[in-house]
């Protein structure tokens, strides 16, 4: 991707299409090819503005100037003022006394531009995965070479958390504190496992960077492993991604071959090895202690905690566990230094966030963004607006385990701090967009499905719960809800989210519980009216019992 | 197999790997890079590439680099071609089918001049 020195928003909301949008895009694009300014500037539309009064709305970053309503004559004024010289239009700027909230972000963000910021995937789309020789010469294996020949183990630590760097599995648990608890338990034997069960459904930043960038994992567990005292890893990838296994086991070849992996690495005392471990699939495996579970050659099903794996983990051994993403920022900080990680993102979520975008918008793919950028920005500026003019209802990050965010919520700064603070949870970064065509509930249903099945059945709460609330969702939308499920589905929420053994259960409750917080209406009015008001549940199923009317 | 020992070894290995890729961007060289990722092969690269080396086949064009990536992040414009032209920039095309690849190799790796129609909007 380019980076760009300006962005150039046109809305595309019916209403700026009727008063000749297309017209103003197609002429910002020939005003600006007409001085070579191509290259410098980027042109993509917006949607949902908030101001029918003005529009179309013309909106240029980074001084986030907004113009409108603009017609076909002003494009050339605000194409040599603004964008050749610099000057911004002032009488053609919107009125301001009439700027609604809902594009009150802009302003949040003036003076920067929300640009991509590549990190973790700076390599992924580039060199050859499958040549450890493109990888070395675009920076590949210094970071563990200035470990190795200039570090202490507690200093590579030390710049970790000075970097801030948060766990991007979801949970956001502080990376440098993970790795001193490991590096703090004293053990003959030691173990760094790389969870890449990848199994959210919607996620597949990982995947992205196992085929893509495969050595920059193996060189950040060997880090690992010099920084926590192993010798040993493991790389547990999911079993559905073979090109990336066979890319991993191809990288950790190839290593060998140089020297990287193995015994006295680089002429040091230092010496370790890394074995890739596939999963069978199971959705429970991604959870820490299932995993390790599974590698041990044992059922997948969660242990109880504590202890926790940075005390007894791998075969009772202390043990690090790190995502693929967390995992792939670890050599550019040590590169770079922790106070370099610090300028992006925000200062309680410090780095990047790969996010993939699925879902009712025009651009599907994945991003890498500062920390911190709001969900209005991913959907008009990434996501290049909903799919034909549709209006943002609603969006699930995470996966089906994430929270379910309303469009009141979409300025909200996408960071862990902020989100905690908004009561809902980033989750592992994807995010499924929908628009006003998704009925929540029958969302709620293909997700509870998902996790009803995928439950391990090892403990109650979740084996149990999960089935009830399909059960009670299965019967809302066909018609057969009763207020009573309200309050039935009030009480699973708080039982599994409280007493479930497990990652699964606790958050397998999250979407319905976000759907009860911000979706009752529409939920009362499948129980109460007896409709769909998306139109989407089928309603009329065979009827058992009459529909009880409050 | 050169082994790295030590931190000469590495720099030594870095500068070969930069000195083949600087051969590879010198005048007269193309590099075609296809994004071999899964959403690329799901779309069709596999069918772009062999498209690719037919052409080059069958017309006996030399000097031409075709390799493989992961998936650069733009799913929605897989299967995704890059072409690099000696020391010219990169120039990424998208939706590339095995038809979009012959005439893309006819005109710009052949003939010279970008193709607008198939490239990325940024």
């Amino acid at each position: 991707m380019n980076f760009s020195r300006s962005m150039v928003l046109v809305s595309s909301d019916p209403e700026s299409v009727r008063r000749g949008a297309d017209e103003i895009y197609a002429l910002f694009e020939k005003e600006i090819a007409a001085r070579d300014m191509e290259g410098e500037i980027s042109i993509s539309r917006l949607t949902d503005t908030g101001r029918p009064d003005a529009a179309p709305i013309v909106v240029i970053y980074p001084e986030a100037v907004v113009y409108g309503p603009v017609n076909a004559e002003n494009v050339k004024e605000i194409v040599e003022e603004h964008l050749y010289k610099g000057r911004v239009a002032e009488h053609l700027l919107a009125p301001t006394r009439e700027l609604s909230g809902r594009i009150g972000w802009l302003k949040t963000r003036k003076g920067t531009l929300p640009a991509e910021k590549r990190i973790v995937l700076r390599r992924a789309g580039r060199i050859d995965p499958e040549n450890i020789e493109e990888y070395i010469a675009e920076d590949g294996y210094q970071a563990l070479a200035k470990a190795l020949t200039g570090m202490k183990a507690t200093e590579v630590i030390d710049v970790l958390k000075e970097s801030g760097l948060q766990g991007r599995g979801g949970a956001g648990f502080p990376t440098g504190l993970k790795w001193s608890f490991v590096a703090g338990t004293q053990s003959e034997k030691k173990y760094v496992v790389c969870n890449a069960d990848e199994s959210e459904p919607g996620t597949f930043k990982d995947r992205v960077i196992l085929e893509g960038d495969p050595l920059a994992i193996i060189e950040a567990m060997t880090i690992a492993g010099y920084a926590v005292g192993a010798d040993e890893g493991f790389v547990y990838v999911r079993g559905e991604y073979k090109l990336a296994q066979n890319r991993l086991e191809n990288a950790v070849k190839q290593a060998r071959e140089y020297g990287l992996l193995g015994k006295n690495i680089m002429d040091t005392a230092f010496s370790f090895d890394i074995h890739i471990h596939s999963g069978a699939g199971a959705y429970i495996c991604g959870e820490e202690t299932a995993l390790l579970e599974s590698i041990e050659g044992k059922r997948g099903e969660p242990r109880s905690r504590p202890p926790y794996p940075t005390t007894e983990g791998l075969w009772g051994k202390p043990t690090l566990v790190n995502n693929v993403e967390t995992l792939a920022n670890v050599p550019p900080i040590l590169l770079n230094g922790g106070q370099w990680y610090r300028q992006f993102g925000t200062p309680s979520s410090p780095g990047t966030k790969v996010y993939t975008i699925l879902g009712n918008v025009n651009f599907t793919g994945l991003i890498e963004v500062p920390m911190g950028i709001t969900l209005r920005e991913v959907v008009n500026i990434y996501g290049q607006g909903m799919k034909d003019g549709a209006t943002f209802k609603l969006a699930q990050t995470g996966g089906s385990s994430g929270s379910v965010i309303p469009a009141s919520l979409q300025d909200t700064p996408m960071d862990f701090e902020s989100f905690r603070k908004a009561g809902v949870s980033l989750g592992s970064g994807a995010l499924l967009i929908c628009d006003e065509n998704t009925c929540v509930v029958d969302l709620a249903l293909v997700l509870q499905k998902f996790f009803k099945f995928e439950s391990c059945g090892k403990c109650t709460p979740c084996r149990v719960g999960t089935g009830r609330i399909h059960e009670i969702l299965t019967g809302i939308v066909e018609g057969r809800g009763t207020l009573k499920d309200m309050e039935n589905l009030d009480y699973l929420v708080d039982s599994l989210t409280r007493i479930s053994n497990c990652g699964l259960g606790q958050t397998a409750s999250v979407p319905i519980n976000d759907v009860l917080k911000y979706f009752r209406p529409e939920l009362e009015a499948h129980i109460k009216l007896g409709v769909c008001p998306c139109g989407v549940c089928p309603m009329s199923a065979p009827v058992k019992e009459p529909a009880a009317v409050a | 197999m050169p082994v790295v020992k030590s931190l000469d070894d590495l720099k030594r290995i870095r500068e070969e790997a930069l000195q083949k890729r600087q051969i590879k961007t010198s005048p007269g060289h193309t590099q075609i890079v296809v994004g071999m990722g899964t959403p690329g092969i799901a779309a069709g690269a596999r069918e772009t590439i062999k498209a690719i080396l037919d052409y080059i086949e069958n017309n006996k064009l030399e000097n031409i680099v075709v390799r493989q990536t992961g998936n650069i992040g733009r799913d929605s414009y897989e299967p995704i071609v890059q072409v690099i032209v000696g020391d010219a920039e990169t120039v990424t095309y998208g939706k590339v089918t095995p038809e979009a690849a012959s005439e893309i190799m006819e005109k710009h790796v052949k003939g010279g001049s970008v193709v607008r129609a198939y490239i990325i909007p940024a």
